[in-house]
């Protein structure tokens, strides 16, 4: 591996640090009741409310339809990605100091092997979430479940739901570039050798 | 006799009387049509969902509350009950609010709420607090407008109707309350009425605010002469460290004032050097005397409101004191004295005058610094009125009372008899423009208008008889308010609505200074009530001998806990509610069957205390008074009252089926 693709390589890692600190995914809604909106942040360690107070407003709202509360004690997944994400960056780190093609492989397949079952698992607690209400809500309406969009926009009732990427999905993006592209120059910095 | 009785003679007496009836009522002027450039529909329009240019502040007189509006809608947007109990809010009686209402005189449910005044830093309003004073039983209240709710009330002792009140000096330092009737100063002193020269005195109040905390605490007063003392102005600029009275009643009538006070050709302005008398004060000439009043405020590490009693007050008699204080003659029982935007002029509204006397503030330096003086009373040196005047502005109308500034060279002035406000200038001194009020002008206001920088827009005139102006409601009315546009040559009408109680006077401030700072929510964390809980977990009843304290959390939709039982006759019970909601505007309330005070709303993150002494066994429902939710509905619950020597438990629940 070239000195280039070694440190596209690590700075595909190290990119992955951010993810700490920016939400890389975001629901809001809005109601009549609600005209500035509400919603939540998702981090790989993390749900807060866009303001201060969100997620008490959601879980408030939710009891009415008999959804569970939001409570990010709750959710393994919080405590389990950080440590997915912090062995993918170790990962990024071996590849670029031992400059092995094949571990660099390994590493892009591996991203995408995770981005789909992360996204998989966000449909699956957003489905859970919708699904499985409460039988004494006080609000029952037939046919109606209120999972949330996988990505876009759905009315639920009185409240129109969006669910999008949020700025730390770019780094997210960035990170899977940095890899695709260090695989790349080591594919064309091979080809002339053949 | 025959002769008396001619034709001719019985026309001309006629026609005479006839003039003279006219003239006496008024002729019809249809000014306001001839004004009506038909795009005032469209000069007060605020669209749905827009927002007004400006907050305006209009006190509610003897509503005791001060209500809280926009500019140029015209719209309500808020009643805060200040000196009044509210049985709306429960405010004055709900535990925690009660102090507020505590004086020396014991618990008073009422009072009249004259001037709101806005906190000022360097001479414009700021928008951090808004004061308003108690003219029966003299207080003067601070609102703080991150939540637009009374949070301190200071009582004044040696004070019989605080009418000149509550003015804030130019970066807040002092607020200044007077007498309007003279007292003996002796705390309960019983002597005859008509010793009234010999035992009655004025005084002026100077309270210093905190300017991080916004509290109050009177930091001394100054005895005057027994005179009513009106109205009060500080000044701005060059004069920022003066404070101007009116005085009426210097002849010292006890008796029939309308005839025995209306004596005299000229009373006083007296100006007052605040800065030079808190140096003397400072410097040990003033003397403590005992006092009685209470200081109640809103004690943030408890949460509630506390009640601290006073006893003393620091007394600074002029006699020992040369320099502070001067009374400058003023034609004829003066009403308001308003000083202009660079602080230079002094615009007396004397009330039974035929002139608007201006004085002028550097004359009046001048006069002082070569003794112009005619007279001397109590110590206090008179100047000579052509010393210090520096016009006289001719034909104003009949009873001039009040003046605010466009801060482009012109004066505005209420004139309440010929019900009309009058524009003049301050280079010429000539009216130059009249408008009709409907009816009956007290104040006016120019928002800015009594600081350095008015905005000069609009004008808001308040009006103390609505008569035909509205859809009758019987014999007695609404007070009203007019929208005028001053922004061109000629004021325009551009609004007439009713408000609430009597608007006294008002103020006004830009949106942008208050809106930023608005309080959605009171952050729970935050909430340092004993008695609040923070989780709904926390939710329980306590028994303490013969008191039950209910620590009920409210949630949409439901109380917890909401079936209580075991209470027994004799018991006190105080419900001690805390809105657990944090979420704007997402109130709720609590009322209880047979309870003799008043329901309580709940702010998001509020906690309030209900006492209830129940008199009946039986079962006592309550419920949520605010249209909290879709559920508000089922927010309900029960009560058992058991008779004293029943063996009921005491238990509480919720949920459980």
């Amino acid at each position: 591996m070239s000195i280039r693709a070694r440190l596209l390589i690590i700075l595909a890692g190290l990119i992955l640090i951010p993810l700490w600190y920016i939400p890389f995914w975001s629901i809001s809604m809005t109601a009549p009741q609600y005209p500035e909106g509400i919603g939540m942040y998702i981090s790989i360690n993390d749900i807060q409310g866009h303001n201060r107070h969100d997620l008490q407003s959601i879980n408030t709202l939710n009891h009415y339809i008999g959804m569970k509360e939001i409570h990010k004690e709750e959710i393994p997944e919080l405590r389990i990605i950080p440590w997915i994400v912090k062995a993918m960056i170790a990962f990024a780190l071996i590849v670029g100091l031992t400059g092995n093609q094949k571990l660099l492989i390994s590493w892009v397949v591996l991203f995408i092997v995770l981005s789909l079952a992360g996204i998989a698992d966000y449909w699956w607690w957003g489905y859970d979430y919708g699904h499985n209400l409460d039988p004494r809500a006080p609000i029952k309406v037939p046919g109606m479940s209120y999972q949330p969009p996988l990505i876009g926009t759905k009315q639920l009732l009185n409240i129109r739901a969006s669910s999008f990427p949020y700025w730390g999905s770019a780094f997210l993006a960035l990170s899977f570039g940095f890899a695709t592209a260090s695989a790349w120059l080591n594919k064309s910095a091979a080809r002339p050798q053949n | 006799m025959t002769k008396l009785l001619t034709l001719k003679n019985i026309v001309v007496v006629t026609a005479v009387a006839v003039g003279a009836a006219l003239l006496l009522t008024g002729c019809p002027s249809g000014q306001g049509n001839l004004l009506d450039r038909g795009d005032a529909a469209q000069k007060t329009y605020v669209a749905p969902g827009e927002y007004d240019e400006f907050y305006a502040f209009f006190s509610g007189g003897y509503s005791g509350q001060l209500s809280v509006w926009g500019l140029p809608s015209g719209r309500m947007f808020k009643n805060i009950p200040v000196f009044s109990q509210d049985p709306e809010t429960g405010y004055g009686y709900y535990e925690e609010s009660k102090p507020l209402l505590e004086t020396s005189y014991g618990f008073i449910p009422w009072d009249d709420s004259h001037h709101p005044h806005l906190s000022q830093t360097e001479g414009v309003a700021d928008g951090r607090w808004i004061f308003i004073n108690a003219n029966n039983t003299p207080r003067i209240a601070r609102i703080d407008l991150e939540v637009f709710e009374t949070v301190e009330v200071l009582e004044l002792p040696n004070t019989g109707g605080n009418h000149a009140s509550s003015f804030v000096t130019t970066n807040t330092e002092y607020i200044v309350g007077a007498t309007r009737f003279s007292i003996p100063y002796e705390t309960d002193l019983d002597v005859p009425i008509d010793s009234y020269s010999e035992n009655f005195n004025g005084a002026f109040s100077l309270i210093k605010i905190d300017e991080n905390t916004g509290e109050m605490s009177l930091d001394f007063q100054i005895i005057v002469p027994p005179y009513n003392y009106d109205l009060a102005r500080p000044g701005k600029g060059p004069s920022a460290d003066w404070i101007f009275f009116t005085t009426y009643n210097t002849e010292e009538a006890h008796t029939l004032l309308e005839i025995n006070a209306s004596a005299y050709d000229k009373d006083y302005v007296a100006a007052l050097n605040w800065r030079k008398a808190a140096e003397y004060v400072r410097d040990g000439r003033a003397t403590m005397i005992d006092a009685e009043y209470y200081h109640n405020y809103y004690d943030k590490s408890q949460g509630m409101a506390v009640s601290q009693i006073k006893d003393q007050v620091l007394l600074l008699d002029p006699k020992d004191a040369p320099g502070i204080l001067y009374f400058m003659p003023t034609p004829k029982s003066p009403h308001g004295v308003d000083v202009d935007p660079t602080g230079e002029y002094l615009v007396a509204g004397g009330k039974l005058a035929t002139v608007i006397p201006v004085h002028s503030f550097s004359r009046m330096i001048d006069a002082i610094e070569n003794e112009r003086f005619i007279d001397e009373v109590d110590g206090i040196p008179v100047l000579d009125y052509d010393a210090t005047i520096v016009g006289e502005v001719e034909n104003p109308g009949l009873g001039p009372l009040h003046t605010e500034f466009d801060g482009n060279g012109y004066a505005y002035t209420s004139v309440y008899i010929s019900s009309e406000i009058v524009k003049w200038s301050l280079e010429t001194f000539e009216v130059v423009d009249r408008i009709d009020a409907y009816y009956s002008i007290g104040h006016l206001m120019i928002p800015g208008g009594d600081t350095v920088n008015p905005y000069g827009k609009y004008m808001v005139g308040l009006t103390k008889t609505a008569k035909d102006r509205y859809l009758p409601t019987g014999p007695k009315q609404n007070h009203p308010a007019q929208l005028y546009d001053i922004s061109g040559d000629r004021m325009q009408l551009l609004l007439d609505f009713p408000t609430i109680g009597e608007p006294h006077y008002a103020q006004a401030i830009s949106r942008d200074k208050i809106m930023p700072n608005a309080r959605r929510i009171y952050e729970l964390s935050d909430n340092n009530n004993p008695y609040a809980i923070k989780r709904v977990a926390d939710a329980r009843v306590e028994r303490e001998g013969d008191v039950v304290r209910v620590y009920m959390a409210n949630i949409r939709s439901h109380f917890r806990p909401d079936n209580i039982e075991g209470i027994k006759l004799g018991d006190t019970v105080y419900f001690h509610l805390t809105n657990l909601e944090q979420e704007w505007d997402v109130v709720h309330g609590f009322a209880i069957k047979g309870m003799n005070t008043a329901e309580v709303l709940l702010a998001p993150g509020q906690t309030k205390t209900l006492k209830w002494t129940p008199t009946r066994t039986g079962i006592y429902p309550f419920y949520c008074t605010a249209f909290c939710s879709a559920l508000h509905q089922e927010m309900q619950g029960y009560v058992r009252v058991s008779a004293a020597d029943s063996d009921v438990e005491l238990t509480w629940r919720t949920g459980d089926l």
